[in-house]
């Protein structure tokens, strides 16, 4: 569902990252059209893309927060179902981020990073070590 | 004393601050270890990433099935981590052959095994070693042109019927393969001898699926599922009896959506009774293989099975046999019950559960002990055993390099002789290590040897060639 006269138009909406693995919380501009892979990508943030978006991993998996925002989306199709039952922490708003496009009715969305491990980058010590990036 | 390639790396090796670490093994466990490391310790690491082939890359070039381009795509981020300036490359290195555990880890201030599971489960039936009969593993490495399995002797001439032992999805692999036209595959990275062989074979006629316990319990996924069962010109069986449905199977399939998704998948295609199809496959259900049935040349030609029904019990649902049995003609016996991890001298190994043995990547001095091996890491299948997917082995290297930034972000770090004498050492024994460079020129031979045959790539399958063509 990704209308190509949207694409281009210089249009922006805005997108909420929640990261489960560092704890942090990134709000960017998403471009119309723009999947929300690409836009993580965009903006250095740590959502893996292995198969390049081709529905063919599931390491881009997100969780929409808000159930009126996941209604919103255009329905997942067969070969995206296939690849999210494989995600690790499957929800009921889970989708693969290379297959959600901004669009114009998303503005606001927050989608969180699902991690098997919580590190909060934080060594023995206490200080918070991943600062670096 | 020290080459000059080290010259630099001798500069930031003397700062007591670098991490210098040792990945045995580039497949995803080691390359996202390797990633992940960068990314963690900035510009305070240098990271060596060991293979016993020439080529890189791991399960995903000699594993994941080649009309599955799409998957390999990871290969280009794999790429990009091997060629930052803080990683080097040392393929056609086997470690506990050309240098030992023990003579690398002085080396280095931590050593990473990634070296993935290159062993199998086995039946521990009757005629499980005849001619005819192979570990799916094998199978797999045979068609992906990995070079331990180019001389594997799979005559396909006379197969009329493909018995295999297991339903996951490397099991699905190779019946897709088998079944597949070979037109179909001859635009995908197939190794070459593999194609001949299919194409000189005909089609086979019959894949037969055979699954101790039933089609709630399978252990494939949606994907591979689909396309096994919509594959052109091949008729879907699975007799209603082994469909049937137990109140608990009900419940299974409410509660995981796959589960019922795959169900529904398997009945569907076989309630399809596609016009004159040739081909046939068959899933067996509830059966479990019991014996290899061997004829008087000494060559597989088919598999006694027990038929099974599931008992709840602690340890979860398993297959007890019934004392029935059928026999079903097989030429060819696949055996795809599962992968194992090799011991390696030097490391302490779980022999049950054919990995090393661990806690969160820290390798534990014995088995069943709970003292670590200080500096001494695991990822990966060697790890937690062969399961799961590429994007699995990103968690669990975050899991490793979680572990080893806690246990060094405190320390002072010896000074160690890091890559530079590594590659010394090995060039004193005629040990011919490929860089990155030398893989590069593989890839670009069998990227331009594809091209002149309409593949994305033509394999390379002999170490030898491999090596004069890096030109080390
Ligand atoms: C047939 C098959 C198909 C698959 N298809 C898919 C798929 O479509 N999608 C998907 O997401 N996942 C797939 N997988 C799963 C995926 O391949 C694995 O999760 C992953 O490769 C495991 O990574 P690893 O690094 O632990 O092991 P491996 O990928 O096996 O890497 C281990 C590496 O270590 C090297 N090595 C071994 N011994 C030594 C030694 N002594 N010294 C130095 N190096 C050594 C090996 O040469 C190899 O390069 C498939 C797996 C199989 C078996
Ligand atoms: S990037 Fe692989 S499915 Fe989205």
């Amino acid at each position: 569902g990704h209308s190509s006269d949207e694409e281009g138009s210089g249009e922006t909406i805005s997108v909420t990252f929640k990261c489960e693995k560092d704890g942090s919380e990134t709000t960017v501009r998403a471009p119309l059209g723009k999947s929300l892979l690409e836009v993580a990508h965009a903006n250095d943030i740590e959502l893996e893309g292995a198969c390049e978006g081709s529905l063919a991993c599931s390491t881009c998996h997100v969780i929409v927060e808000d159930e009126s925002y996941y209604n919103r989306l255009p329905e997942p199709c067969e070969d995206e179902l296939d690849m999210l039952d494989l995600a690790f922490g499957l929800t009921d708003t889970s989708r693969l981020g290379c297959q959600v496009i901004a669009a114009k009715d998303l503005d606001g969305l927050t989608v969180r990073l699902p991690s098997a491990t919580r590190n909060f980058y934080v060594s023995e010590k206490g200080e918070a070590a991943a600062a670096a990036d | 004393m020290l080459p000059r390639a080290g010259a630099r790396l001798l500069s930031t090796a003397a700062r007591n601050s670098v991490l210098q670490v040792c990945i045995v093994g580039s497949g995803p466990a080691g390359l996202y270890t390797a990633e992940k490391l960068l990314k963690r310790y900035g510009e305070d690491v240098r990271v060596d990433v060991l293979d016993r082939l020439p080529t890189p890359f791991g399960l995903v070039r000699s594993g994941v099935a080649p009309d599955h381009a799409d998957v390999k795509n990871v290969t280009n981020q794999f790429t990009a981590t091997c060629r930052d300036p803080r990683v080097g490359y040392l393929g056609n290195v086997s470690v506990g052959a050309d240098i030992a555990l023990a003579e690398l880890r002085p080396l280095y201030h931590a050593v990473v095994l990634a070296y993935g599971a290159e062993s199998d489960r086995r039946l521990g039936v009757p005629g499980e070693d005849a001619a005819g009969v192979f570990a799916a593993r094998e199978f797999v490495w045979w068609y992906n042109g990995h070079p331990d399995a180019r001389d594997l002797p799979v005559s396909l001439a006379d197969v009329e019927s493909v018995a295999v032992c297991g339903i996951g999805n490397v099991a699905l692999d190779c019946a897709r393969l088998l079944l597949k036209r070979p037109a179909a595959l001859a635009t995908t990275d197939i190794a070459g001898h593999a194609l001949d062989a299919l194409r000189k074979a005909g089609r086979v006629r019959e894949v037969q699926l055979f699954a101790r316990r039933g089609p709630v319990q399978a252990a494939c996924t949606p994907k591979e599922l689909r396309e096994l069962v919509t594959l052109d010109g091949v008729a879907v069986h699975a007799p209603p009896d082994q469909m049937a449905v137990s109140p608990a199977d009900e419940a299974e399939m409410k509660a995981v959506r796959m589960r019922r998704r795959m169900y529904d998948l398997i009945k569907g295609a076989a309630a399809k009774q596609p016009a004159g199809a040739q081909q046939h496959l068959r899933f067996q259900f509830y059966r479990n293989p019991v014996e290899v049935m061997v004829d008087p040349s000494g060559a597989a030609c088919g598999v006694r099975v027990e038929r099974t029904r599931l008992e709840a019990t602690p340890r979860g649902v398993v297959a007890v046999g019934t004392g029935e049995y059928d026999a079903h003609p097989a030429q060819l016996v696949l055996k795809s019950i599962g992968y194992r991890s090799l011991p390696l001298e030097g490391v302490a190994f779980d022999a049950r559960a054919g990995v090393v043995p661990n806690t969160a990547g820290r390798v534990l001095r014995e088995y069943g002990g709970s003292e670590v091996d200080p500096g001494l890491y695991v990822c990966g299948w060697v790890k937690r055993g062969p399961t799961g997917i590429i994007g699995t082995n990103s968690m669990d290297a975050d899991e490793t390099v979680d572990s080893m930034y806690r246990d060094t972000a405190a320390l002072p770090l010896r000074p160690v002789g890091g890559g530079a004498a590594l590659r010394e050492l090995l060039r004193q024994r005629g040990v011919r290590a490929v860089d990155f460079g030398g893989w590069q020129r593989i890839d670009a031979r069998e990227v331009a040897g594809g091209a002149a045959v309409g593949k994305p790539r033509e394999k390379i399958v002999s170490v030898g060639d491999m090596l004069s063509t890096a030109g080390v």
